[in-house]
């Protein structure tokens, strides 16, 4: 029943089909060459947003005003972090991974401690919290040169039969998000402080936990995501997560969360996020300049977002 | 006050048979409104003269709304005709109505809470621009308040937002009443005095008069019959979108509007059961924070405690601080038991939006609705169609969107909230605002019924009538217990007399 | 010293009417946090508080400041520009070869620009879209236009504009009177005319204009346009300060002109903006990432990180200032 509601009209199936559009388009201009390696690609690269994505969706949820601007400081300093720790040992990959982890979430709680200790603005607060992770990350990480150690490189780009494992697995943590935000006590807490933090107060959510939680929870996520991302590209640099400033926040609002709060929604942050990877491989194909690429791009992100449509305001 | 209401009554009595010969400010034939399949008017005739008062009465969801947002130009009607002052409008619209001399005042506050009280009269006067506008609007809003409210405290550059919420209803008013360009002729006030306490009230009410004995007119809507049988000169009744009767308001009695609303029986006895037996055990004991003296309030299982006083005078503060109290030590403040709050502020307060009726219940008892680590949809639905049934919850069905409820249908969902949670204690704060009067009977009966049961109510009230309910009342002034009455001594003068007068 | 004379101003006024004194302060703190800025300058280095010390250091505060205005007025109307950045680097990249090169078409370019905005703003209504989401590919579009108009780092201010920006008045800074101007100027147009209240009544309370006849497309339309056109000047007075221009020239201006609104008392929602408020929040930014950090001999490294603890400090007082009061 929920389902089909869902289902029905629902801003996340755009997001479906304009990924599956743009790869049509692609493979019609190659004349089909490279359409399975292609979206064995694009699933590979669409793991690192969808996990940032979700961590931010979760941010986002929590209502106006909401949103962890800190994640491309973070991941770059967590990849930092995860290439130091394993040194180039797979013996060590567990205990970098946990580092990564455990170094985004302090950055997610640090976070949530300017919010609620200056009852500032979170995208304030984030900002500059991530001012200040930069220039940490820039003294850490300087001139640093380790490999990640060949097994978490080789884990990062394992593929069974064209389907990067990452991603399997990352689809498998996207559906336990989902559970999470609709059959759990947490989630449907951050969806009652989205749609109005005091009455949630009122009907006896324990606001400043979940707001804590959430935080960190993103933190972590961005943790997790530089850690894979330095595997991935084997090696961490500063600017690694630069992208996924605009990127977390694109997919999750291509994917039908409301910025407004409270109304979230997990498949279509995977939805737009092939959309934007298959996107940018489209118009590296058709092999346009930087800036034309930038205007497409921007062109058909105000696209889609008109096309589908806003939500009705409710009263 | 009632000498002075009297003799304005008898002056409009007199003006009104003197402008009988003049064309109605509005008239509506046959109006009809459909909102998708749910017909929310059905063929409505409704006029207002010059100089006359228009109570109009019904349950939430009789079609009150819809018809004054209809006369306000807010509202086209599907068919029918609108004609004012004897032409017909074919393009009848805000500005219209505006142009025409019809202005409305909305239950839910149209001011913008971010600019002043002057800058908030500009917006409804286009005619306020120009150089030194800013003077004149606040000249025009300052002599309006003076006149309605002469002891309203109230600067036309304080920001609305910082105004309390009775304030902010006085300078709605006030607002509706300024003239500058367009001419005025109706004023319609939908709920004028739910956020104003006994006093204000009653100058806004003999405002009313003085305005009706003037030649102009209102139309006056009100959850409060007593208001509408003493300011009303005629009275319409509204009844599932349709008016059932339309009379001289001399010709109604209590007993008579009620039974035209079609609710719950007329007269009920509110104080059936005898006093309790002996008092159960200690749930809360508070000391407002203003408190000086070592007055404090004490509420023991079973019972059923009123908060009176003047409307914003620290019973909401209080019942805040108490619910704060029950997740985290507060100094003064004693709790034993869980806490539910049923809030007054259904939009601010108490919907969540966004989701459905059944979710809006059960986000109080999440904890126990689990099944394991998540939610059971199976319990939660269980645990909708219980309090549906046992509070009538009017609706096909409990997965709807909250708004497609009428407002007292949804305040309901708020009150089956707190009853199905597992809190011993729960704090009203006035819940009753705005509501109709065949939904507070069945509510009446809940709350005794809940409170024999061993849960304990606080129970915040603008309305002396429902302070019948409690066991025990305390009254509040300037943020502080003045008088602590038990229901024997509980009377109408007495709440007023330690409201306005020194702490005895 | 100012601590004691704060606590007391506090106290005595304790007395008087709560909501006056809450209003004062609520005005008062942006300039506050500039005076805190200021005093940790004078301290660190006393020579900085000069004519060329405040020339320099405000250096960049006239774009700063003009693109906060932009950021504002779209604020006010409970929306957020995520573009405004990437618009005032593709103003940059236009003002320094069109306008110079062909003055007529890149004046058509600019007022262009400007209409793109307008409708932006009428889109964004019409389509109650969430403006996050528009300006954001906004920002992509005039990232990519930048690049094509001005594909590398280059080209030159018109010299008109070179001599406007390098004014030199007698006795105060020319950054400081322009920031004044600014501010005076905007906080007539939004705050003292009978339009502007029904502008930042758009954001305050929309359904109650709209009831009362007025029309929010038109307050998105104008909000929008005026954002475009302070982008524009805000574009314009940077290469006129830089000279020659670079795509990304601009990229800062985003985060720094929500922070500049946010420090200058603003709020997201509510229409609850302040035009004077939000020039001191950009001139304390500027202060804040301007070549005062070299003074202070920050390594390069930190030199972020001061920002952010600048930006931290400046709120974290604020608070302090507003419990106090409470």
């Amino acid at each position: 029943m929920i389902l089909v509601k869902s289902l029905a009209g629902k801003p996340w199936v755009w997001s479906f089909l304009g990924a599956l559009l743009v790869w049509l388009a692609t493979i019609a201009f190659t004349g089909g060459y490279g359409a399975g390696g292609m979206v064995t690609a694009a699933l590979s690269l669409a793991v690192f947003t969808v996990i940032v994505g979700v961590g931010q969706m979760f941010v986002i949820t929590l209502g106006p005003g909401n949103v962890d601007l800190s994640l491309p400081a973070n991941i770059g300093l967590a990849s930092a972090v995860a290439m130091k720790v394993m040194a180039g040992s797979d013996s060590m990959i567990v205990v970098g991974l946990l580092a990564a982890l455990a170094c985004g979430a302090a950055i997610g709680a640090v976070n949530y401690l300017l919010i609620w200790a200056l009852r500032i603005p979170p995208i304030i607060a984030t900002l500059s919290a991530s001012f200040i992770i930069q220039s940490i990350d820039i003294s850490y990480g300087r001139g640093l040169q380790i490999k990640p150690p060949p097994g978490f490189a080789d884990f990062t780009n394992w593929q069974i039969l064209g389907v990067p494992v990452l991603a399997l697995l990352t689809v498998l943590f996207t559906i336990g998000a989902a559970i999470a935000m609709q059959r759990m006590i947490y989630g449907r807490s951050v969806l009652a402080i989205g749609q109005n933090i005091r009455a949630a107060w009122l009907a006896g959510v324990n606001v400043g936990r979940i707001r804590f939680l959430t935080y960190t929870l993103s933190g972590a996520l961005g943790g997790i995501d530089g850690a894979l991302l330095a595997g991935y590209f084997r090696g961490a640099n500063v600017d690694i997560g630069n992208e996924y400033l605009l990127a977390s926040i694109a997919v999750v609002v291509i994917g039908g969360t409301s910025v407004a709060g409270g109304k979230a929604n997990v498949p279509g942050v995977w939805g737009a996020a092939l959309f934007l990877v298959l996107l940018l491989t489209m118009l590296n194909t058709f092999g346009v300049s930087a800036g034309v690429r930038l205007l497409l791009t921007g062109l058909i992100i105000v696209g889609v977002i008109t096309a589908a449509g806003g939500e009705k305001a409710v009263r | 006050m009632p000498e002075g209401n009297a003799d304005i009554i008898g002056l409009s009595g007199a003006e009104k048979h003197f402008g009988a010969a003049n064309v109605d400010i509005i008239r509506l034939d046959g109006a009809e409104k459909h909102f998708g399949a749910v017909r929310a008017l059905g063929g409505v005739d409704f006029h207002v003269g010059p100089g006359e008062c228009v109570g109009l009465v019904g349950h939430n969801g009789a079609g009150k709304s819809t018809l004054m947002h209809m006369v306000a130009g807010t509202l086209a009607p599907d068919s029918g005709k609108i004609g004012v002052h004897g032409g017909i409008e074919d393009n009848y619209s805000v500005s219209r109505a505006q142009k025409l001399g019809i202005r409305c005042v909305f239950q839910e506050l149209s001011l913008c809470p971010n600019l002043s009280v002057a800058e908030n009269t500009r917006i409804n006067h286009a005619a306020l621009s120009g150089l030194g506008w800013r003077r004149r609007a606040a000249t025009l809003i300052t002599a309006k308040l003076d006149e309605i409210f002469p002891d309203h405290g109230i600067s036309a550059w304080d920001i609305v937002g910082d105004l309390s919420i009775g304030r902010r209803q006085m300078v709605e008013v006030a607002r509706a009443f300024t003239v500058t360009q367009d001419r005025l002729d109706l004023v319609i006030l939908d709920e004028p005095t739910s956020s104003l306490d006994a006093h204000t009230a009653g100058q806004l009410l003999a405002f009313v008069r003085r305005f009706v004995a003037a030649g102009k007119s209102c139309i006056l809507i009100s959850h409060v019959l007593g208001e509408v049988l003493r300011n009303a000169d005629r009275i319409v009744v509204m009844r599932d979108g349709k008016v059932v009767v339309a009379d001289a308001a001399n010709a109604f009695d209590r007993d008579r509007l009620v039974t035209a609303m079609g609710g719950a029986e007329a007269h009920r006895g509110t104080m059936t059961e005898t006093t309790k037996a002996e008092a159960g055990p200690l749930r809360v004991r508070a000391r407002p924070a203003r408190q000086a003296d070592g007055k404090e309030l004490v509420a023991r299982a079973g019972e059923i405690i009123g908060l009176a006083g003047l409307a914003g005078h620290g019973q909401t503060d209080l019942l805040l601080a108490i619910f704060a109290a029950a997740q985290r030590i507060r100094p003064g403040i004693e709790v034993t038991a869980p806490v539910a709050l049923v809030a007054g502020d259904r939009q601010s307060d108490g919907i969540f939006p966004q989701w459905s009726i059944a979710e809006n219940i059960g986000i109080r008892s999440l904890a126990r609705l689990r099944n394991g680590l998540l939610i059971s949809p199976q319990r939660e639905a269980e645990l909708a169609a219980f309090w549906q049934q046992k509070i009538g919850i009017r609706t096909p069905d409990m997965n709807n969107n909250i708004f497609s409820l009428s407002g007292g249908n949804q305040q309901k969902a708020l009150f089956a909230r707190a009853l199905g949670s597992d809190a011993e204690i729960v704090l009203m704060d006035d819940p009753m605002r705005g509501v109709d009067i065949g939904t507070k009977l069945e509510v009446y009966d809940l709350v005794r019924e809940e409170a024999r049961n061993g849960r304990t109510f606080l129970w915040y009230t603008t309305e002396t009538e429902e302070l019948d309910n409690c066991d025990h009342i305390y009254v509040f002034k300037n943020g502080r217990i003045v008088a602590n009455l038990t229901r024997d001594e509980l009377t109408e003068e007495k709440i007023i007399q330690s409201s306005f007068g020194d702490a005895a | 010293m100012t601590a004691a004379s704060l606590d007391t101003t506090a106290k005595t006024s304790a007395e008087r009417g709560a909501l006056a004194r809450a209003r004062l302060l609520r005005g008062l703190l942006p300039a506050l946090s500039l005076a805190l800025v200021l005093l940790a300058i004078a301290w660190l280095n006393p020579r900085a508080i000069s004519y060329f010390g405040f020339s320099l250091m405000l250096n960049l505060a006239i774009p700063i400041a003009l693109a906060t205005i932009a950021q504002m007025f779209v604020i006010a109307g409970n929306e957020l520009d995520l573009s405004i950045g990437t618009f005032v680097g593709f103003v940059g990249c236009v003002t320094a070869t069109w306008l110079k090169d062909a003055p007529l078409i890149g004046v058509v370019i600019l007022l262009g620009s400007i209409g793109i905005y307008a409708l932006l703003g009428a889109l964004i209504h019409l389509r109650n879209l969430p403006s996050i989401v528009v300006t954001l590919g906004m920002s992509f579009v005039w990232q990519g236009l930048a690049i094509l108009v001005l594909p590398k780092p280059g080209g030159k201010a018109p010299d008109w504009l070179l001599a406007i920006m390098s004014f030199k008045p007698p006795f105060i800074p020319f950054p400081i009177i322009a920031a004044l101007l600014i501010g005076l100027v905007v906080h007539f147009g939004l705050m003292r005319t009978s339009y502007g209240v029904i502008l930042r009544g758009s954001g305050g309370n929309p359904a109650a204009l709209k009831r009362a006849g007025w029309s929010l497309l038109r307050t998105k339309i104008v909000l929008f346009a005026l954002a475009g056109l302070f982008g524009v000047l805000s574009g314009m007075a940077l290469i006129g300060i830089t000279t020659s221009a670079d795509a990304n020239i601009g990229n800062g201006y985003t985060l720094l002109a929500i922070a500049g609104v946010i420090l200058g008392g603003g709020e997201f929602v509510g229409g609850r903006v302040s035009p004077i408020g939000a020039v001191i929040g950009a001139l304390t930014l500027a202060l804040a990432a301007s070549p005062l950090l070299t003074f202070m001999h920050i390594p390069p490294d930190w030199q972020v990180a001061a920002n952010g603890a600048i930006l931290i400090i400046v709120l974290a007082a604020r608070v302090l200032i507003s419990r106090k009061e409470r």
